[in-house]
């Protein structure tokens, strides 16, 4: 009897061991955020069938692609861990390759050709749906996360507003062209709005940036979490100016008067994706000369180690608040090139999801990388779209988010650096798990409370 | 006592003074870091800060540079040709402009950086390129670009790390680290080098390339260094003058051969001399660094250099 129970007892006891070790806890954690995934994306109960949350969600066939993606999750955690070296270095050579391949200025070049030969031929192609979605939803964010990308990406600062600064300049927009109650003293060209919204988000961004940012990085991401959400009130709140949440209608369209040529953009998309991809094109050049420049390199040192940075006399509040505002006009910039495009706006649009997608579009695609910028936001903007039309396993649009966010989970442990990294982000990520990236902050910190 | 300490006290004022810091105070919270520290240093010298560890070497360093403000005192700069500037409450990166650079007790260079773009960053930031300059690259903003090219190479040249310039800072051996900085330093165009234990952590042959590279840089580029080390061979043959700092305060100023037989300086690395001669503590002289501490008593507050 005993023996028998002794026998029994080993295996359970030995499975109860498991269980608790290490790799059976992650896997326990992996399953645990695959149920509540599928969960959370599910049908919901009612009054009528209150358990039907549970039942439609945890009794469906639909759970095991849930639990099957937590497995091959889970798996893949204890290979990294186990042959992690291995994996990292076959991976920089795959990942690596193309950059080898395209080490000289000619072999880049002529890929930027390419991917821009492809930009312009293809689009007439799609159908109307997918031609609205390139302006859209993949244009428009393409720009916006371009603009992030320098605040996030180059200078390090965490914006967690950053829709703000399209609201404002979709306003400046419509105020500047005549569409809002509130009439300015003389009514532009949208193209004569661009400078004016433009200021207007840069300005807003060195209001904003100049106090704030003397601040830790977590002060900032919650003032301008606040930010971000004081303005899309104050529009809804601000009826008589603004149009509130119903909006106003009438933004005039792009239009050209010069020297007998006449044009309009209108309704149809594709003028509209050609004047976004020339403005993309600028934007992305300009960035990239920022990029390489003086000012670029001030960027680095100051995410690198702000007490050095500061010894070499680069003046750190001056940098930040110039990525910031830098950030802040892009946003703006896109902001008016929506609003005159769908030749409406309203504060309902501006909410802190928006802002919070834009940053998942940076980090996705590999923070301080234009490239990743321009490939992440094009890429997590086109995939919802493919989802919306062929419905994967109960996908629904509202639970975008959810899914965007156990993506960011996922992604911040396997690939932190983002899909297309840059290589000094890569070479801080490497740094920092190595141990040498992080710096004591004994011989003085930047930190205006560690100063005596 | 063969030499007293009262020559060295009471010698004239520094003439033409780069850095004069009068009574500076430092205090954190009841922890007194400086107290009252008033010390001179001559253009084109170098001088070197000694004192055993907690005595507030880098302290003062960190109040020259601006990264903490005291409580009492000044410190007062004369770059050449201008007019001389209060140094207290300017922000590091205003008093780098000065013409005041610095290096740190241990490195903080820019890790993820390569050595050449850690002096570009450097020699760029005497530049004048603005965001929209760099955007839409204009003529300035090139000419700039090719005189931080040719600066940077100069400077790598300069501290020996041409070979070694697309190799990320972090992969450098210690010794080339340090090179690095003070290279890193020097592209600010800096009248006055604050040197924090620049040999700290290298081995003899790495010694020797720094003391080299520490004259040379005083020599050739004619800049002053301050220069704070344990390492008293390397003080006591590089240096022109040392001052002694024990528990925030100069005990001793003076010629490396005047401070080693400094009867305060060797109580404060030696202990006070119960019932030995004095002589045989004094023949003792300074010969270590983090050597022992005189923690027995507190040294009379002696004034140097009134």
């Amino acid at each position: 009897m005993s023996i028998s129970a002794g026998t029994v007892g080993a295996p359970i006891r030995s499975g109860l061991a498991w269980v608790r070790s290490d790799s059976g806890r992650r896997l326990g954690g992996w399953i645990l955020g695959a149920l509540i995934l599928a969960l959370m994306t599910g049908p919901s109960g009612n009054d009528s069938a209150p358990t039907a949350g549970f039942t439609g969600s945890l009794l469906q066939p639909r759970v095991l692609v849930f639990l099957g993606l937590a497995v091959a999750l889970w798996v893949l955690t204890n290979i990294r861990r186990r042959y992690g070296e291995r994996i990292r270095a076959a991976s920089d050579h795959v990942t690596g390759t193309p950059s080898r391949l395209l080490r000289t200025r000619r072999a880049r070049y002529g890929l930027y050709v390419a991917v821009l030969a492809v930009a312009i031929a293809y689009p007439p192609t799609l159908s109307g749906f997918w031609q609205e979605v390139l302006v859209d939803q993949i244009g428009v964010f393409v720009l916006l996360a371009v603009g992030l990308n320098v605040v996030v990406g180059y200078a390090g600062l965490l914006d967690l507003g950053y829709i703000a600064f399209f609201a404002i300049g979709a306003y400046s927009g419509a105020y500047w062209t005549g569409a809002l109650p509130v009439h300015p003293p003389f009514h532009v060209n949208p193209f004569w709005a661009i400078p004016l919204a433009v200021l207007a988000a840069m300005l807003a961004g060195v209001v904003l940036g100049a106090p704030t940012l003397r601040l830790r990085g977590d002060y900032l991401a919650i003032v301008t979490l606040g930010f971000g959400e004081i303005i899309q009130i104050v529009a809804t709140n601000l009826q008589g100016v603004t149009g509130g949440a119903e909006g106003v209608s009438g933004i005039p369209h792009f239009s050209v008067h010069l020297a007998g040529v006449k044009y309009q953009w209108g309704l149809s998309n594709l003028p509209y994706y050609y004047l976004l991809l020339g403005f993309v094109v600028v934007v992305l050049v300009a960035f990239r000369a920022l990029e390489n420049s003086r000012v670029g390199r001030a960027f680095t040192a100051i995410r690198e180690d702000e007490v050095a940075a500061e010894a070499v006399g680069i003046n750190i509040l001056k940098y930040k608040v110039m990525a910031f505002s830098i950030g802040a006009s892009t946003s703006g910039f896109a902001g008016l090139l929506e609003a005159s495009k769908i030749s409406f706006v309203s504060s309902q649009d501006f909410t802190v999801q928006m802002s919070i997608l834009v940053l998942v579009l940076v980090i996705f695609g590999g923070m301080g990388s234009l490239p990743g910028a321009v490939a992440g936001a094009a890429f997590l903007q086109w995939v919802p779209q493919i989802l919306r039309q062929h419905p994967l396993f109960g996908y629904q649009p509202q639970d975008l988010y959810i899914y965007l966010g156990a993506l960011l989970v996922v992604m911040m442990i396997f690939r932190p650096e983002g899909m297309i990294p840059s290589r000094r982000r890569r070479r801080e990520i490497v740094l920092a798990e190595t141990g040498v990236g992080t710096a004591d902050a004994i011989s003085g910190s930047s930190d205006p409370a560690v100063r005596p | 006592m063969t030499v007293s300490v009262e020559p060295v006290l009471s010698a004239p004022a520094v003439n033409d003074p780069i850095v004069s810091v009068d009574g500076v105070t430092l205090r954190f919270g009841g922890v007194v870091s400086l107290g009252g520290v008033t010390l001179r240093q001559r253009r084109g010298e170098i001088l070197a800060v000694i004192g055993p560890n907690g005595a507030g070497k880098t302290s003062l360093f960190n109040c020259l540079t601006g990264v903490y403000t005291p409580q009492e005192g000044t410190i007062e700069f004369r770059p050449s040709g201008r007019p001389a500037v209060a140094l207290v409450g300017r922000r590091p990166n205003r008093v780098n402009r000065l013409g005041i650079a610095r290096t740190f007790q241990t490195s903080r260079l820019f890790n993820a950086l390569s050595a050449y773009e850690n002096i570009r960053v450097g020699v760029e930031s005497r530049q004048h390129t603005g965001p929209l300059g760099a955007m839409l690259r204009l003529p300035r903003t090139r000419r700039e670009e090719r005189q931080s090219r040719a600066t940077t190479e100069e400077l790598l040249g300069f501290v020996g790390l041409t070979e070694r310039a697309d190799e990320l800072a972090s992969s450098l051996p210690y010794g080339d680290q340090r090179k690095l900085e003070i290279a890193r330093a020097l592209a600010t165009q800096p009248e006055l080098l604050l040197l924090d234990e620049p040999a700290a952590g290298t081995n003899v042959t790495e010694k020797q390339a720094l003391e080299e590279l520490i004259r040379r840089v005083n020599r050739e580029r004619h800049v002053s260094v301050l220069l704070i080390e344990h390492d008293m061979r390397l003080v006591m043959s590089v240096a022109e003058r040392v001052a002694v700092l024990n528990f925030g305060l100069v005990i001793a100023v003076g010629t490396p051969a005047e401070v080693q037989h400094d009867a305060a300086v060797v109580e404060a690395y030696l202990g006070r001399p119960d019932d030995a001669t004095p002589s045989t503590t004094a023949s003792g002289g300074v010969t270590s660094g983090d050597g022992g501490v005189g923690r027995g008593q507190s040294p009379e507050p002696e004034d140097s250099e009134g």
